[in-house]
């Protein structure tokens, strides 16, 4: 015990680094303690159950070292997961029960898998003699989650456990991350084995991380240094790379105009100069515009979503593209690059700001800031400073990102709120975006928001969710309670499933089918599970309401009733043309 | 176009790995013609050879995001005519189909094919070729009425040489140090 005590970092169990043996015998599931604590990991989220019993009872132990979150539902430990994961750059770790418990996991999984998160899940399994025979609780779970993980392996013997966890964690978090399932019988966990670990930093059929073609990046330099309307686009990759410094000083030195991916949000400061905006479908004009006027674009991180190329036919057709990213599988899947940079964003970046000439653009700029103005005032100005009709979401989110000085994490879920959040909070800081990218999971913010405030202990955490998502995992007020984390909720309630009533709107003649949500009254819920919770219903009283949200102690739910057919815009419908973005 | 592709994939030996090349195929809605899987020149190192008829484009792709898997090492794909490729056949006809009269000895000199065994009831004929060779076969063995038919997947090898192997070499060695 002492000896555990004193590892914070991956080290061998024994603080050591090298082989290192010890004769002890110890269970299975007390291995799979072992391994976390030696990996660094002091925090999980998970819900026990029969198949996983030994390893919470070895969790039982370790009460000091591990701090073991209880979720309400599997599927809420997996996106806490995430969100501790997301905003700290570390790997999450969950841990549920086989059968029902594992398929809980699998929305999050699928989740982490397209948004790139590194996540560890642990489950547990009917006992080796059983497998296959249809046993209580027992589902194929590898099978199951093989096409949404980076990497998959059941266990059958104690002795596997640590040499799996090891890899695990290096394939989690090494090259582009993702989540990976460590499927453990319950015979394995109870079977004693000697234990010893070594932490993995190769796997001989893995690479990780590429080898960076010179050529091809003095021929990038090359393209834009001879360019006048050159445009970078980018996405997470500049995050999990921790390139943020590397693109800003790309950026400075070309004088190169740049917008993000939803998920490259906050990588750049929002107020930076040279930061226009979001990319895609719901993200500002002048970059959708400029897209397709460019005469050289850089993609850097990023894979070309179709919520952010819209029609790929015409896509920056007139535009030589250079894309620089990890993941080989990416580069050409759905925009082919004429200049493909198969490298970490970080090393890409650094290189090439040296082969860059300085430069200001002015003109080129120029056109993106008329572009600005024009949305400022068809669009933006009237989403941030309304006088009439019911609240905005937008002018909520304004408020909120005034008060918290940019300096928030926010969380959102999926939808209408998703897209006004995204545009209109000023992130100052890197990681302080977290939200269901690729997959658009309803139900992620609130279990994420949980994660990523345990995480960020010292910063505000702020869930923007709307009525729908926030009851597609409302049961994690319980978490909230049980654990005290003073996670701050707002729900933007327009009684609606807005996003998809927007699109009933626009291109299913209004009939509004299945998206009016009758709701329950949220103060009293929050009330219920103990939390201090207002509501909101007129323009004056939102200042203090969010005052009283940002200055509670803990956790905290304002329940903000928002107009209920509002729209966002602007809007690129589904197979249009980027630079055919409507402002209406 | 679509055209056949051969897809070759060196791979460790872990259970489930298969599965987690095979759905790539199924993610993207395309039918696998023929597979094989058998342990390469390297020791511990498989190879799985896949044929699928698709377009150039998809296929380049799938092997893409098949080679970024964890435990595949590389994968290549080829058109039919850069590889030299091989199935098995084997038929299964009855024994006194033979005795009726019907000359066996001509056919099996003029395929190249083998009387690998012979029972009471029947005899069992390999032959190893393309695909339309053993379906010739196949016809021309229907008046013995074959009992039985199999024909194995693909077997491929590019026809250039490749640096891969020895680079499989190294692997291997450099795990051997280890």
């Amino acid at each position: 015990m002492e000896e555990v005590i004193q590892i914070k970092s991956a080290k061998n169990i024994d603080g050591s680094i090298g082989k290192t043996k010890t004769k002890e015998k110890i269970s299975g599931a007390e291995a799979v303690v072992k391994c976390l604590l030696a990996e660094g990991v002091d925090l999980v989220f998970g819900y026990p159950g029969g198949a996983i019993m030994p390893v919470y009872d070895a969790l039982y132990n370790y009460q000091n070292e591990i701090n073991h979150i209880l979720t309400r539902h599997e599927q809420g430990a997996v996106h806490a997961a995430e969100g501790y994961a997301r905003s700290t750059g570390k790997v999450g770790v969950c841990i549920a029960t086989s059968g029902p418990g594992a398929t809980n996991l699998i929305t999050g999984i699928a989740d982490a898998f397209i948004d790139s998160t590194p996540v560890v899940c642990i489950t547990g399994q009917v006992a080796s003699p059983l497998l296959g025979t249809d046993a209580f609780q027992e589902t194929d779970v590898v099978g199951i989650v093989t096409p949404v993980t980076k990497w998959d392996i059941q266990i059958t013997d104690a002795n596997e456990i640590p040499e799996a966890i090891a890899k695990a964690f290096y394939i989690a978090k090494t090259g582009r991350p993702g989540p990976v399932v460590i499927d453990i019988t319950k015979d394995a966990q109870f079977q004693q084995m000697e234990f010893k670990y070594e932490v993995c930093t190769k796997i001989r059929s893995y690479f990780p991380k590429p080898k960076i073609d010179l050529v091809k990046l003095e021929e990038a330099a090359e393209l834009i240094n001879k360019s006048q309307k050159p445009f970078l686009i980018f996405g997470q990759g500049v995050i999990l790379a921790q390139a943020e410094t590397e693109l800003k000083l790309f950026l400075e030195k070309s004088g190169i105009p740049s917008a993000w991916t939803l998920l490259g949000l906050s990588a750049l400061p929002n107020e930076h100069p040279l930061n226009f905006g979001m990319l895609g479908m719901h993200g500002n004009l002048a970059p959708n515009k400029l897209t397709n006027e460019c005469d050289v674009l850089i993609a850097v991180g990023m894979r070309f979503d179709d919520r952010v190329t819209g029609d790929v036919k015409r896509y920056a057709k007139q535009a030589k593209i250079i894309h620089i990213e990890l993941d080989p599988a990416e580069i050409n899947k759905i925009i082919k690059a004429d200049i493909a940079i198969n490298a970490d964003a970080k090393e890409a970046l650094q290189m090439l700001t040296e082969l860059v000439q300085h430069n200001e653009n002015i003109e080129w700029i120029n056109k993106f800031k008329e572009f600005q103005k024009i949305e400022y005032e068809k669009i933006i100005k009237h989403d941030l400073y309304p006088t009439e009709n019911g609240l905005k979401m937008s002018e909520v989110v304004r408020v909120v990102s005034e008060k918290t000085n940019g300096e928030a994490i926010v969380v959102s879920d999926v939808g209408q709120h998703q897209m006004v959040t995204a545009r209109y909070f000023n992130h100052k800081n890197t990681r302080s975006s977290i939200t269901s990218g690729g997959l658009g999971t309803m139900g992620f913010c609130l279990p994420a928001a949980i994660g990523a405030k345990l995480g960020n202990p010292a910063k505000q955490v702020i869930a923007i969710i709307g009525d729908g998502g926030f009851q597609m995992t409302i049961q994690e007020l319980g978490t909230i309670l049980q654990t005290n984390v003073a996670v701050k909720v707002i729900i933007l309630n327009n009684e609606f499933l807005g996003m998809v009533r927007q699109w009933q709107q626009m291109f299913f003649d209004k009939r509004y089918s299945q998206t009016e949500m009758v709701n329950p009254d949220f103060i009293k819920i929050a009330s219920g599970y103990g939390l201090d919770a207002q509501r909101v219903t007129r323009r004056n009283e939102l200042d203090s309401a969010i005052d009283s949200l940002l200055n509670a102690k803990a956790g905290y739910v304002l329940e903000v009733r928002v107009e209920k057919e509002d729209n966002v815009f602007p809007m690129i419908p589904t197979g249009a043309s980027v630079s055919e973005i409507r402002l209406e | 176009m679509k055209e056949q592709y051969t897809i070759s994939i060196f791979t460790e030996n872990r259970v489930g790995l298969l599965h987690r090349v095979t759905i790539i195929f199924t993610r993207r809605h395309i039918n696998i013609e023929s597979i094989t899987a058998s342990e390469s020149e390297v020791k511990g190192i498989y190879r799985y050879t896949i044929v699928v008829f698709e377009t150039r484009e998809k296929v380049e792709k799938v092997v893409k995001q098949i080679e970024k898997q964890v435990d595949v090492f590389r994968a290549f794909f080829h058109t039919t005519d850069e590889v030299i490729h091989q199935e098995i056949a084997l038929y299964k006809i009855a024994t006194s189909s033979v005795q009726n009269g019907l000359s066996l000895e001509k056919i099996i000199r003029d395929y190249h094919a083998r009387i690998i065994s012979i029972e009471q009831d029947y005899i069992v004929i390999e032959k190893t070729g393309h695909k339309e060779d053993t379906k010739e076969l196949f016809e021309v063995l229907r008046p013995f009425k074959v009992l039985e038919f199999v024909r194995s997947g693909r077997v491929a090898m590019m026809k250039q040489i490749d640096n891969f192997s020895d680079s499989l070499y190294e692997l291997e060695q450099a795990h051997q140090l280890d």
